[in-house]
């Protein structure tokens, strides 16, 4: 076995309308048995390389390739079943209504006999640590069910090759580490290789045997020991905003100057010109209150009830709990988008400026000033052609004038680090890109209250940072922030306030709304 | 290699040994009910007379329980069919072809023997067609008719799976289109009403569909859907006795009708 399993040589693409290529001048050699952290910053191309190595980027039609790529010897369309590749976003790989047809699916795309097809699949399911019912359905699985299953199906095919992108992203800690745990088990029993991006590098670093850092500028920044990684390039691959295991926290907010402020938030940001100290005196004037909250998503369906709570001016508070318990169901209640289904929820005087007390009547454009909505998918609430029109909805919608809509567009789109995307479309950003675009629509009208739905997720250290350092400016400048995450480094940074969220009213409904709550 | 641990599942899912004529019914191959109900569809597209979709329509009834359908499930399911089959009905009456006796005329309204004569057997007709196409229907799994299809009927398999996934989006449409309705109230554009703004809602739809269809497409392809080499089908779609008969008995009543229709002397093609 002299041959790599994956041989890239001067290797690149670029996807069709774009001018920037996604990967260029590639070298690389991965043989049998490793296993593979491929890092980089947000956008230099490490889905588009998993993507190319499964043989799913597509054709001419769909970009443009240079050099050459080769699994096993062969180029990757005509390897398929070779490499098996999972994905971030769990519903998007259920292809199947039911849980074993599902795991059926690639045994027999590969033609094999019935009989061969439903041992696989047991031994598949077995292996991930899934024992469910065959005829169990696919969409009442909880988050982290859905990506063992997606992660069978891939076994069942018996890849050589292993392609994980971002498998934990859109998961709970505890639905991280089971999907960790089975990947990790599937490689011990099968010996086989693996290439994983994922920026919760921690999660990975013990199963790695090597670490490969993409580019964006194209080829290799490192390709590296795990050990070498976190020691004598430690500080060059953080600079570049590659993640690294334990430095996210000494990674914290980085336009301050005092490198000891980056443990101690509250004193860290940096003033804005106009920081209004005096909103953080007394923790700020209150601006929404709940009491006996109860939220839904839909009529009669309520998730979770009993919520007290009161949001203050500069305060942050982070809703957390394992998915499906109704974190974001409360996030949009909160966010005037989604009428309560019980109890009370009270916009006082400062905030309401004159519209009714109860958000969820206000007026879609009274929202705008009031209270920002960032959502978990970020596609969900792209309207715009451009990532420049997008950033411009809001603005406009207010009536603001053309020159100050420019100047705020072009602050946010820096400040971001968005302005080389500004003509792309929303949709053909990075998972990160995208992320930070949908948190800059919502600060481009400057709301009281900032409602973030998971702000962090796929977000390299450098857009990370930037995040943090934004929302403690919204923070320092008088509004109140309120963030669902799993993210225990923004909370800290932030220094937010804890509200847990527990054991959701009907357990059937939690699992059922899956990734989506 | 043999399968220890491989459940004794392949293929028939809930269906139990069934012993009972109707359960076998009901456990039938999901294309021989696609089957069984053509002959009368294809029949009554040719005619338009009250004796052919009267003879039918109560044979279908005297059916019934054998295809084990409960009487509170078969109000259940085919209730569209008895509301709108009068509804369509009351328009033939007023607007029909006039002929014969006039009993009722006021403007464009002529209710005559002729259109009322039209308008029971479009009554009869809709339900004759309908109910059969309901009842065989109602509750099929799309897993097992795309199995049947592709197996037995032998469609392209690409094209019966990609059906198959499509149906499957299908039923998260509502869920984006709801997420589109919060997304346009949270970004100020929720004022706006009438057609231009649901117009682009429902453009903001196509978008997040098509983008959905692009993930799965790709999610299939990653598990090496959408090669040129043939592939297997996990679940047999197997086709018996009872799903001949199935196909027997649909051809039955479509010829017992014609019959009875054209040996009274009604039969009468459409238009004709």
């Amino acid at each position: 076995m002299a041959d790599p399993l994956v041989a890239a040589t001067g290797w690149g693409w670029r996807h069709a309308g774009r001018r920037a290529a996604a990967v260029s001048g590639l070298d690389l050699r991965i043989d049998a048995g490793e296993r593979v952290l491929l890092l980089g910053p947000s956008g230099a191309g490490k889905s588009t390389l998993l993507a190319a190595l499964a043989g799913v980027l597509g054709g001419d039609e769909d970009g443009q390739a240079e050099g050459e790529l080769l699994v096993a010897g062969r180029r990757p369309l005509e390897a398929r079943g070779l490499a098996g590749l999972v994905l971030q976003d769990p519903d998007a790989q259920m292809i199947m209504a039911r849980a074993g047809d599902d795991t059926a699916f690639g045994p027999e795309n590969l033609a094999l006999p019935r009989g061969e097809i439903w041992h696989r699949v047991a031994r598949a399911q077995r292996a991930v640590g899934l024992h469910l019912d065959f005829d169990r359905e696919t969409h009442r699985l909880s988050g982290g069910q859905k990506q063992r299953l997606a992660l069978a199906g891939v076994l069942a095919m018996r890849p050589e090759l292993l392609l994980l992108d971002e498998p934990t992203a859109n998961l709970d800690p505890e639905g991280a580490i089971e999907v960790r745990d089975a990947v990790a088990a599937v490689l011990r029993d099968t010996g086989a290789t693996a290439v994983i991006v994922e920026h919760r590098v921690e999660l990975w670093w013990e199963l790695a045997t090597r670490v490969v850092v993409l580019d964006p500028a194209g080829g290799l920044l490192a390709d590296t020991t795990p050990e070498r990684a976190v020691g004598e390039l430690a500080a060059e691959l953080s600079a570049r905003g590659v993640w690294l295991p334990g430095r996210r926290l000494a990674a914290a907010p980085i336009p301050t100057p005092s490198a000891t402020s980056a443990l101690t938030p509250s004193v860290s940001a940096p003033a804005p010109a106009a920081s209004t100290e005096s909103a953080r005196r007394d923790g700020g004037s209150p601006l929404l209150s709940a009491r006996g909250l109860a939220v839904a998503r839909q009529r009669g369906t309520s998730v979770q009830a009993g919520i007290d709570l009161d949001l203050a001016a500069g305060e942050v508070l982070a809703i957390t709990g394992p998915n499906g318990v109704g974190k974001s169901t409360l996030a949009l209640t909160l966010a005037g988008l989604l009428p309560p289904e019980g109890g009370e929820l009270v916009a006082h005087p400062d905030l309401a400026d004159g519209a009714a007390p109860a958000p969820w009547r206000w007026r879609s454009r009274q929202l705008l000033t009031r209270i920002g909505a960032v959502f978990q998918n970020p596609e969900h609430q792209f309207l715009g052609s451009t990532v420049r029109a997008e950033l411009a909805i809001g603005p406009s919608e207010l009536r603001r004038p053309r020159a100050e809509i420019e100047a705020r567009v072009d602050e946010l789109l820096e400040r971001l680090h968005l302005a080389p995307l500004a003509a792309a479309s929303p949709f053909s950003l990075s998972g990160g890109q995208k992320r930070r675009l949908s948190v800059a629509t919502a600060l481009a009208t400057r709301p009281r209250i900032l409602v973030l739905d998971e702000p962090t997720f796929g977000q390299d250290a450098t857009g990370w940072r930037e995040l943090v350092a934004l929302l403690d400016e919204v923070r320092e400048a008088g509004s109140a922030v309120v963030a669902v995450t799993h993210d225990r480094e923004l909370i800290a940074a932030l220094g937010a306030r804890e509200l847990r969220l527990d054991g959701g009213a009907d357990a059937v409904q939690a699992a059922d709304t899956g990734v989506r709550s | 290699m043999t399968a220890p641990i491989a459940p004794a599942r392949p293929g028939v899912r809930s269906a139990p040994p069934a012993r009972s004529l109707p359960a076998r019914v009901a456990a039938a191959n999901p294309v021989a009910r696609l089957i069984a109900s053509a002959p009368i569809v294809l029949g009554f597209v040719l005619t338009i007379d009250p004796v052919s979709a009267g003879v039918a329509l109560a044979l279908e009834l005297l059916l019934m329980p054998l295809i084990g359908i409960g009487w509170r499930r078969f109000w259940k399911v085919t209730a569209i069919a008895w509301v709108l089959a009068p509804l369509g009905a009351v328009t033939i009456l007023l607007y029909g072809q006039a002929s014969g006796e006039v009993y009722f005329s006021w403007a464009l309204v002529h209710v005559t023997a002729g259109s009322a004569a039209l308008a029971i057997a479009s009554v009869l007709r809709v339900l004759a067609i309908a109910l059969p196409a309901i009842v065989l229907f109602a509750g099929v799994d799309p897993t097992d008719l795309a199995d049947g299809l592709g197996q037995i009927v032998r469609l392209p398999q690409r094209f019966v799976i990609g059906a198959l996934a499509g149906l499957r989006m299908l039923a998260l449409l509502g869920d984006d289109w709801r997420a589109i309705t919060l997304a346009r109230r949270a970004r100020g554009l929720g004022d706006r009403r009438g057609p231009g703004a649901l117009l682009r809602q429902c453009f903001g739809l196509l978008v997040l569909a098509l983008r959905r269809g692009g993930l799965l497409a790709t999610a299939m392809e990653a598990r090496g859907f959408g090669g040129d080499t043939p592939r297997t089908w996990a679940r047999p779609s197997s086709f018996g006795r009872v799903d001949a008969a199935l196909i027997g008995v649909g051809t039955l009543v479509a010829a017992v009708a014609v019959t009875a229709s054209v040996l009274t002397g009604s039969w009468r093609f459409i238009g004709g």
